[in-house]
């Protein structure tokens, strides 16, 4: 029997806010532990939350670019339960009235393009962590986390495969690190994905039974860990057996998901609206404002690209998936590059010298300028495509002028036909043997000649001219 | 006329006019304490050398000429309203280790009103109760007759205004929490309109029925308290971004023409009949002094109590689960975490939490929810709808305070339900976020007090204070002290 999949993602984003949600502590990563809480996140006798107004303008930001409602009337509400990292017994988050409803993202596979219905976005604060270290008798806890900001992000259950899981995993981290609300970071934590999962016969209208697998924390496991878990239901259903509704935890090591409560052993999180924060109605006005704010989105920047400059849908995929990388590429077609080959040169060496560094776009060494003159350069004739690969890793390597390597290093192009003429005559005189099988109709070796007569020149030849020269002094 | 008996209006004028030094003050209060305190047990710390030092600081600020409303003046402070470096435990063996880094909102503004903190005052744990008997350190002692409950659960602050053991005092008042203890302890006690005062730093009983206010020796002095505490503070996001008007400037106003409401449903059968006749005679006054009684109803009361008592375990419930044991407060080491948390609340809370953080959780609970929480804040919605409507017809409704005056320590401890019907008259108006005071209106034959509720609009204050300065120039019940 052929099943189908049926997926919805619960992300979490940690919003990239200089202070926490509810007080004024830093949210910095990696701090001392316990260095950057107060009374308010410590959850302290009579303290009270006040809302980040950045915060609340994050996710607005996000819900209008998943095309989400802002709600008029929103609330926090208090989900209830006891760890020691929660320090005030409950977690402030919302539940009956999320700030941004019914919205969708698009992702393409294989050539499709395909929405994702984001059924809401709601605001929430960060728990603090346990850290189990030294003789196990007693565990340490670090509160610097507790109320850093964060977003739940969940998704309709439109996800048909683990593939689309992590094209949907991709694009909502590309559209968060657009709107500059969150670093993306999956490793760090900053991004984390939960998936309800249940499998149906192809074609059956009602869902099955689904499984929530949590702890999916890099991006190169959602399609792992949901493959995974696909395949176990199938399997479970195929042996006769029913799947049943539990949480089920990754385990990247093992590579398998693994029963952690059913649904019996599930929390009653006892939720109710929290009244200590008073309800959000937010000013149509500033909604507008920040709507007005949005930067373009990579859907759309995507689209601009293919047809404003005529890049292949390929180069304008890959060079609109980091907003630093398609900003870079515009301010090189603005100095004067030519849009393909700003496009070959970014995705070809740029991305290999930056990959070999491990450095990001927004820390290039190599403006974009550099690679616009240096294309004038070759465009000009003044240096060849070989030589430019040259110049091109001097340029990145020293923040130097295409030009002014290009002069200090002697590299500038001969074309000047007596000069190569010169050259082609001593390698023909050297290699006379070669010469007559050439003559004799061995075409190939043009090659070999090229190559003695580029040597002999430190590869500054006009490779065109010296083709055309060595052709008519060996005919 | 000793210091200690007098209000803050009057130690005011003395101050000012250099009659008296806030040292020649505290002294007066402490020697009043050392004097009394073994019987009324007012107080759970008394910070002797703190206070002192901030005599001392007053006196050099009236000496330099900036001194503030409150400079000298000694106030008792509620121990669940948290004082940098000073004990706040809110009565409760969980938390009696336990000292704030930080200063609440109120008693920063008092601190820089220059207020003496005269000490910390007993409570019910927490707040919850109508007599002080759940305290977990001792139970305070009506003044007037200290085989009975001063009510709660400021019943330590209402204890210490009434028995002159401090100027004046800070309750806080979830359900009556300082009007009741106010109306048993012949004091005059006001909880402001929902909002009005910060509520930043007292620690939470019921959220979003928590509110703090003055108890004083007479309804001036309650006035220039509440100029002291009330206001915005970007602190507490439920304090109202309204204007803070001039409090005093409601004293002695005209009550000629002032629509007064009763309503029905607050003089019920099963009433002390005593307090029934006090109430109606002081009706009685306020026409003699030109204001007209009007027949009113809210019809909701009757469901007052039961809506009470879901909302406000439900959010007890949920503040008390920060008391785990795990970052500060009383710890009971367990075999494992959960051991841990359960015998740190097993033997850091006395019964009455528990009971309260029990129902609270069930009414919490998935498939209870829609019948108890959720219908109780839709009643909620309706009680709060019966005082829109009669107050588009009335300036202040009139009520008693409680049903009955101050009764014998252990006459409703077995039975929880008696006790919490202590604050039938008083709930309602938590419930719908108006103000409400309580003023002495007389006495009974036992020589116990009787106290007078007044009601009024949301952020109408003003017209309480009017109304209640007017009846208490009228009457000479203020003017009783208990024979200590």
């Amino acid at each position: 029997m052929k099943y189908e999949s049926v997926i919805g993602l619960e992300v979490h984003a940690q919003m990239s806010t200089d202070t926490k949600i509810f007080c004024g502590c830093s949210t910095k990563f990696g701090a001392e532990p316990n260095s950057q809480t107060c009374e308010i996140c410590i959850g302290m006798p009579g303290v009270l939350p006040v809302l980040n107004r950045k915060a609340l303008e994050f996710a607005i930001r996000t819900g209008l670019a998943m095309h989400c409602r802002i709600s008029p009337y929103s609330r926090f509400a208090r989900k209830n339960y006891f760890y020691p990292d929660l320090p005030k017994g409950y977690q402030i988050s919302q539940f009956e009235h999320p700030i941004c409803e019914g919205g969708f993202v698009e992702i393409v596979v294989e050539g499709e393009t395909k929405r994702i219905g984001i059924t809401r976005i709601h605001m929430e604060e960060d728990a603090g962590k346990n850290i189990h270290e030294g003789n196990g008798s007693y565990s340490f806890v670090d509160l610097n986390r507790a109320g850093v900001p964060l977003m739940e992000i969940v998704s309709e259950p439109d996800i048909r495969s683990a593939k689309e899981a992590s094209e949907y995993m991709k694009k909502l981290r590309t559209i968060l690190r657009y709107l500059g609300v969150c670093d993306g970071n999956m490793e760090q934590g900053s991004l984390r994905c939960d998936a309800n999962i249940s499998i149906r016969p192809a074609g059956q209208k009602e869902y099955g039974t689904r499984a929530e697998v949590k702890n999916i924390n890099s991006f190169r496991f959602v399609e792992k860990a949901l493959e995974y878990e696909i395949k176990r239901q199938i399997r479970v259903v195929e042996e006769g057996g029913k799947v049943i509704q539990e949480t089920r935890l990754w385990d990247s090591a093992k590579g398998i998901t693994e029963s952690m409560r059913s649904k019996e052993e599930a929390h009653d999180y006892r939720y109710f609206p929290e009244p200590d924060l008073v309800p959000i109605a937010a000013e149509q006005r500033w909604i507008d404002e920040i709507r007005a704010s949005l930067p373009e989105l990579p859907d759309v920047k995507r689209e601009r690209f293919t047809s404003e400059y005529g890049l292949p849908k390929y180069d304008a995929d890959l060079l609109t998936t980091e907003k630093p990388v398609a900003e870079w590429f515009e301010e090189s077609i603005k100095a004067g590059g030519q849009p393909k080959a700003v496009a070959n040169w970014m995705m070809g060496d740029l991305m290999r010298l930056l990959n070999e560094e491990n450095r990001e776009f927004t820390d290039c060494p190599l403006k974009p300028f550099h690679l616009a003159d240096m294309l004038k350069l070759i465009d000009k004739g003044t240096i060849s495509g070989k030589i430019a690969k040259t110049v091109f890793e001097e340029m990145y390597r020293t923040g130097k002028n295409a030009e002014d390597i290009v002069r200090d290093k002697g590299l500038v192009q001969i074309s000047d036909e007596s000069a190569i003429e010169k050259i082609v005559d001593e390698v023909i005189a050297k290699h006379q043997k070669e010469a007559e099988r050439f003559r004799a109709g061995e075409e190939k070796l043009i090659g070999f000649f090229v190559g003695q007569a580029m040597k002999a020149m430190k590869g500054k030849a006009n490779p065109q001219v010296l083709n055309e020269l060595l052709r008519k002094k060996l005919s | 006329m000793e210091l200690y008996s007098l209000g803050v209006q009057e130690l005011r004028r003395m101050l000012d006019k250099g009659e008296v030094t806030a040292k020649e003050i505290i002294t007066s209060v402490y020697s009043r304490i050392d004097a009394v305190e073994e019987k009324i047990k007012a107080y759970v710390t008394l910070p002797r050398n703190e206070a002192f030092l901030m005599a001392d600081k007053a006196d050099r600020d009236l000496s330099a000429g900036t001194k503030k409303l409150m400079t000298g003046i000694p106030v008792a402070v509620k121990d669940n309203m948290c004082t940098k470096g000073v004990p706040t435990t809110c009565s409760s063996k969980i938390l009696r280790n336990f000292i704030p880094p930080y200063e609440s909102t109120v008693t920063s503004k008092l601190i820089e009103a220059g207020y003496v903190l005269s000490g910390k005052t007993n409570l019910d744990e927490f707040a919850m109760g109508s007599s002080t008997e759940n305290s977990g350190f001792h139970t305070t002692r009506n003044p007037w007759d200290t085989e009975r409950i001063p009510g709660g659960s400021s019943g330590g602050s209402a204890a210490a205004v009434a028995a002159d053991e401090c100027s004046a005092a800070l309750g806080s008042d979830t359900g009556g929490s300082i009007r009741q203890p106010a109306s048993l302890c012949g004091v005059v006690g006001m909880k402001p309109t929902y909002g009005r005062v910060s509520r930043y730093g007292l620690v939470a009983f019921a959220s979003s029925l928590d509110q703090i206010g003055p108890i004083t020796k007479n309804v001036t002095d309650c006035a220039m308290l509440l100029n002291v505490i009330s206001g915005r503070d970007f602190r507490d996001s439920t304090s109202a971004p309204v204007l803070v008007p001039d409090f005093t400037a409601a004293i002695g106003k005209d009550v000629k023409g002032m629509k007064i409401g009763v309503p029905k449903e607050y003089f019920i059968e099963g009433m002390d009949p005593e307090v029934d006749s006090a109430v109606r005679e002081a009706i009685r006054k306020f026409e003699s002094l030109g204001a007209v009684p009007v027949d009113v109803s809210l019809p909701h009361t009757g469901y007052a109590v039961a809506t009470y008592y879901v909302l406000a375990t439900s959010e007890a419930s949920s503040n008390l689960a920060r008391y785990d044991g795990v970052k500060y407060g009383f710890r009971a080491e367990g075999k494992d975490l959960i051991d841990t948390y359960m015998r740190t609340r097993a033997e850091g809370f006395g019964p009455e939490v528990k009971r309260r953080i029990m129902l609270g959780t069930y009414a919490l609970s998935s498939g209870y929810y829609d019948a108890y929480y959720k219908k109780a804040q839709q009643v909620r919605t309706l009680i709060k709808d019966d005082f829109e409507k009669v107050f588009r017809e009335v300036d202040v409704i009139v009520t008693p305070t409680s049903p009955t005056a101050a009764f014998r320590m252990g006459e409703k401890t077995e039975d929880p339900l008696q006790m919490y019907l202590a604050d039938i008259f008083t709930i309602s108006v938590n419930l719908a976020g108006v103000p409400g005071i309580s003023v002495p209106c007389g006495f009974t034959t036992g020589n116990l007090p009787i106290g007078l509720q007044l009601i009024g609009k949301h952020f109408d204050e003003e017209t309480l204070l009017t109304a209640s300065f007017a009846y208490e120039q009228s009457t000479e019940w203020h003017k009783r002290k208990p024979a200590l």
